[in-house]
């Protein structure tokens, strides 16, 4: 199927190449230099840039500002929308603002609760969960409508993704889940980290039953431990996150010194070994404030250099 | 039933530091049930409030009083006669009957003495949970029967979010997570497949962000 956004990523995965996105979390203050510095370390190793959306509930830059940087720079970037904080209007609103710096990502999450971060005294919005978000946004860009009915000018043209945790409870929905996601308008997904390869394998084999992964590309996340202690507490801190004890025991067995290469290489393997899963469009490679990494996982993985569009 | 705490005696205090004489107004309905602001409540109330006065020196009339209803102007007509005696009233009751009492008295100070928090009900005896934040646009036929508006911690009309974990929610392990127990229900029903329905964005303009909300019955007025 031809491309039906201007969108870098979206060319990429329609041709065929397996697409490799990363993510950088915008900084607790207003210096741009620090996500500029990240997007560098990163810029000719993956094809688009996440950035996240006050993730856990912190408060920082705005993702819609960060992006514009982003593309500033002649980078692709993926703008993460959380319904945490705004209503319909402020959405449709930021879609809009996105859109006219011709960021052509975009994707929609519900966002962590705000009791995670520092303003856990505050109200929470949630007027449109991620699906109807989803929805808001084909709507506004196939049927250049505003939710109210309005035309819209010059509709946002934006290849539109969501997120999966196929290792969130309860297992026997994640699949119909998934359905309602692309049912809802999601065309690209990015997971929740994998780390529990057997169940994520289940979970694939589930997703190409019913054909979703004709339907939608899935780029499978992963993030690299930086140490035993990391690993321990994604496993058990981290609501969602299925860390299998054999991987925590890796980590704990390698000495102190060589832990975050041993991170390094697990995260290596696993893009290895999911490669091999039908399915599997690309990967989503989330290096926690640990960015300078990244290009060698990707080259480490197979994944360099990066085609062109 | 709507479910409310007794305020901390302090702040109690605090809000009638400058009257001369106050009554203690309970309600005989849902504050009764919850153990918050029946006639019980307004005794143990006036009691302390009396011994705090006299320990500081104070000469305060404290009055009692439990009506059937606040919320009811006929039942606040009942305490016209004795209200003159008062110059402020602390009312037990839930803030809508505190609300209607200070109509009602125009001239008198009405302070509130419970925190009134949700519509819910005990699930045993000394525990109270939400069920209902009377959204004015029920959509409970489509979720088993649990409520998704009050129940998850972001509202979800198409959840679970990711963050479900073991049935419980992601804001904390003793918070039943919504989205399970509407799963659960829809199961037990045979009726799973609706699961994948897409919910439909919400008109909340039923709901407290359309404004204050009236409800006009013509075939009962009269
Ligand atoms: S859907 Fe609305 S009216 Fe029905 S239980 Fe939930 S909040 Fe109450
Ligand atoms: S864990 Fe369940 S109840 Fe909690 S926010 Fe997510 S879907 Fe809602």
């Amino acid at each position: 199927m031809s491309p039906k956004t201007p969108s870098k990523l979206e060319k990429i995965l329609r041709a065929g190449h397996r697409a490799v996105t990363s993510e950088c979390g915008p900084p607790r203050g207003s210096d741009p230099a620090h996500i500029v510095h990240k997007a560098q370390l990163i810029q000719r190793h993956v094809d688009a840039i996440n950035i996240t959306d006050n993730q856990t509930s912190v408060c920082r830059l705005c993702s819609l500002a960060a992006c514009i940087r982003l593309k500033l720079m002649g980078l692709e970037p993926v703008l993460q929308m959380v319904v945490r904080d705004r209503n319909r209007i402020a959405l449709q609103s930021d879609i809009l603002g996105a859109a006219s710096f011709d960021i052509h990502n975009l994707l929609c999450l519900s966002g962590d609760h705000q009791r995670f971060g520092d303003n856990a005294q505050g109200q929470n919005v949630f007027d449109l969960d991620s699906m109807q978000l989803l929805q808001t946004v084909r709507r506004m860009r196939d049927e250049g409508k505003f939710l109210g009915g309005d035309p819209v000018q010059r509709p946002p043209a934006m290849f539109v993704g969501a997120a999966a945790n196929p290792f969130a409870d309860p297992f026997e929905i994640r699949v119909p889940r998934l359905a309602k996601k692309v049912a809802a308008g999601a065309e690209f997904i990015q997971t929740q980290c994998i780390y529990n390869l057997e169940r994520f394998e289940k979970w694939m084999e589930l997703v190409r039953d019913r054909g979703l992964h004709e339907k939608v590309f899935i780029l499978a996340g992963v993030t690299p431990f930086k140490s035993a202690g990391m690993a321990r507490y994604m496993k058990s801190k981290v609501p969602g996150m299925d860390v299998p004890d054999e991987v925590v025991k890796r980590m704990a067995g390698t000495p102190k010194d060589k832990q975050a290469e041993e991170g390094i290489t697990i995260c290596v393997e696993t893009i290895q070994r999911l490669k091999a899963v039908e399915g599997v469009a690309g990967f989503h490679i989330m290096a926690i404030e640990w960015e300078e990494r990244v290009p060698e996982i990707v080259e480490r993985a197979g994944l360099f250099p990066r085609p062109t569009v | 039933m709507i479910v409310a705490e007794r305020k901390p005696i302090e702040e109690i205090l605090g809000q009638v530091k400058q009257v001369r004489s106050v009554l203690v107004l309970g309600c005989n309905e849902c504050v009764t049930v919850c153990e918050a602001g029946g006639k019980k409540e307004v005794g143990v109330l006036a009691s302390a409030l009396r011994m705090l006065f006299l320990q500081q020196g104070r000469e305060v009339n404290v009055g009692e009083r439990t009506l059937e209803r606040q919320c009811d102007t006929e039942y606040l007509e009942e305490i016209r006669d004795m209200i003159d005696a008062f110059d402020a009233v602390v009312s037990l009751a839930c803030g809508v009957g505190i609300q209607f009492t200070a109509e009602r008295y125009p001239s008198k100070a009405v302070y509130p003495g419970v925190n009134t928090c949700f519509m819910g009900a005990a699930l045993e005896r000394g525990v109270w949970s939400e069920r209902c934040q009377g959204c004015g646009s029920c959509i409970l036929a489509a979720t088993g029967a649990v409520c998704p508006i009050t129940r998850c911690a972001k509202r979800l009309l198409n959840g679970p979010c990711g963050g479900s974990t073991a049935g419980k929610c992601e804001i904390s392990k003793d918070v039943e997570c919504a989205w399970q127990l509407i799963i659960d229900r829809l199961k037990a029903l045979g009726r799973l497949e609706d699961y994948e329905r897409l919910s439909p964005i919400k008109d909340w303009s039923t709901d407290r962000a359309g404004g204050p909300r009236k409800i006009i019955r013509e075939d009962l007025r009269s």
